[in-house]
């Protein structure tokens, strides 16, 4: 037993030890996920909130797809989580326990989640279902590997898909003048 | 398996031994920085000695002081978050030691050679507001929010001029792996003439005087220092924090402007790298970290000179120079070194 153990961590495939790890990522944040909701002080539910995108994160690390995590750290633990926090404690940030931050629309939040759930399950696993992560790419050439990964990113983001870019720059620059326009009464 | 000094060792052997090097390498750097600057340096400007009594010439000072904050009593305030409390400075200290993964010392003198490395540390430094907004919200103190938040508005403004001031070198280079970086300046050559390599400084002067005022903004000194301002707010988001919590923030602070430091002369001055054929490359395997280690304190000194010369900004001067003139004036460098790029 010990030794076909052994023999498991000893192959030159990453595929075991990416398992292992992504099973304890998914762990802390399937609990965190449930913090965020069910916590009883705004402050600590941004807080889980972070341990939920840093698990995003590590898991993109996971698909050795590095510049993505390096976004998501960067745009949701350097940025969102910060504007989260410091919007909350501009606002309304008690400390300890509050009783109003809880309603009565936990029956269709459950539907919707899990509609969401199967709607995203169901996609996933038509598109990708029999596909395999070739980890024996993994050579421990990382910085070669990962700039390749990274320009191969960059070229289809500004080849192939540069409509799209385009267009996605646009609809971001509208929400913001939007929220702009929004926020400024005057 | 990689060789390290000349012996095969497995992977986690060699991790184990790169991080415990980084780790002494930082905290030697950092306590360096901190006598030579916080307590000498000053002590000079303002004409007066400074600690002379622990050690020769108070070298031992230091020592000191780090006994006297772990000895201290571990306070929590009564109302206080006990829990984000005690996470908020272990959240300051990991960005501050994961940026230096990257950060190469030699030709394999790197903990981690990472494809994405500038963009990396750019990531990690951004998770220490987190950290600084958790500790000054969970002290249950005004002062401490106030602090925290103002640190928080800073940190956000002076972030973008700090990304955008590094584009232009990874334009130039093609590359954002540090390695890549380094060999791109020290293999260069101005028009012809390799005699010094190519120091992006020298291309990227703008985009490195905008790197400098954000890193000194990022690092919360003075003229920048609002978020800890002592005449108004205290001691912001530390107001509540002593012994060993406090120490975790003060290390935090002076690694992570060790850290802007290196990242700084990696970009701009030519990181650990002689130019050219100044010295043989197995030279470079002892002697780079030597070099990278004086350029990045050479930069220290630049920010704590800065920082004992120049008067508080006011909170809104504070932002309208980073919102109408950094960012305008990083994202002209970004468009001229592409135009050039495209047309060299």
């Amino acid at each position: 037993m010990t030794a076909q153990l052994i023999s498991l961590f000893a192959t030159e495939t990453f595929e075991v030890p990416a398992n292992i790890a992504f099973s304890i990522i998914a762990i802390f944040m399937v609990i965190a996920a449930i913090r965020v909701v069910t916590t009883d002080n705004v402050v600590h539910a941004a807080l889980w909130l972070m341990v939920v995108l840093g698990g995003v994160g590590l898991n993109f690390l996971l698909l050795q797809a590095e510049f993505l995590a390096m976004t998501q750290f960067l745009i949701y633990l350097g940025a969102i989580i910060v504007l989260f926090l410091f919007g909350v404690m501009l606002t309304r940030a008690p400390l300890g326990r509050s009783d109003n931050l809880d309603n009565k629309q936990r029956p269709i939040g459950i539907v919707v989640g899990l509609l969401v759930l199967g709607l995203v399950s169901y996609a996933v696993i038509k598109t990708f279902g029999s596909d395999k992560l070739d980890f024996s790419a993994y050579d421990g050439s990382q910085a070669v590997a990962g700039n390749n990964r990274t320009q191969a990113l960059s070229d289809a983001i500004f080849s192939q898909y540069l409509i799209p870019f385009e267009v996605i720059s646009v609809l971001l620059l509208a929400a913001l003048i939007g929220a702009i326009v929004i926020a400024r009464r005057d | 398996m990689t060789t390290v000094l000349a012996a095969d060792w497995a992977y986690w052997q060699e991790t184990l031994v790169k991080v415990g090097l980084g780790l002494v390498a930082v905290l030697l750097l950092t306590g360096a920085v901190v006598y030579m600057y916080l307590f000498k340096f000053v002590s000079f400007m303002q004409s007066r000695l400074g600690p002379m009594e622990a050690g020769p010439y108070g070298s031992m000072q230091l020592l000191a002081e780090v006994g006297k904050w772990l000895q201290k009593e571990d306070i929590f305030t009564e109302n206080s978050d006990r829990i984000v409390f005690g996470l908020a400075p272990a959240i300051v200290m990991s960005s501050t030691f994961l940026m230096f993964v990257v950060i190469p010392a030699g030709p394999n003198a790197v903990i981690s050679d990472l494809g994405t490395g500038i963009y990396y540390v750019l990531a990690m430094s951004s998770i220490a507001t987190i950290g600084i907004l958790s500790a000054g919200w969970a002290s249950a103190n005004k002062y401490s929010l106030m602090g925290g938040l103002r640190a928080a508005g800073q940190l956000i403004a002076y972030e973008l001029p700090l990304v955008l001031a590094v584009v232009g070198v990874v334009i130039q280079v093609g590359s954002l792996n540090l390695q890549d970086i380094v060999h791109a300046q020290s293999d260069g050559a101005i028009f012809g003439w390799s005699g010094i390599g190519n120091p992006f400084i020298l291309t990227q002067f703008v985009g490195f005087l905008i790197f400098l005022i954000a890193v000194q903004a990022e690092l919360t000194q003075s003229p920048f220092d609002m978020p800890i301002a002592e005449s108004e707010l205290v001691g912001g988001y530390q107001v509540e924090y002593t012994g060993i919590r406090f120490l975790v923030f003060f290390i935090a602070e002076f690694a992570t402007a060790v850290g802007f430091a290196a990242v700084a002369s990696t970009l701009f001055l030519g990181g650990w790298a002689l130019p050219a054929d100044w010295a043989s490359a197995s030279t470079m395997h002892w002697l780079g970290p030597i070099v990278i280690s004086a350029k990045a304190v050479l930069l220290v000194g630049v920010v704590f000179w800065v920082r004992f010369s120049l008067p508080r900004f006011r909170e809104d001067q504070l932002q309208q120079l980073a919102w109408k003139f950094l960012i305008p004036v990083a994202l002209l460098n970004i468009v001229v070194t592409g135009i050039l790029k495209v047309a060299f």
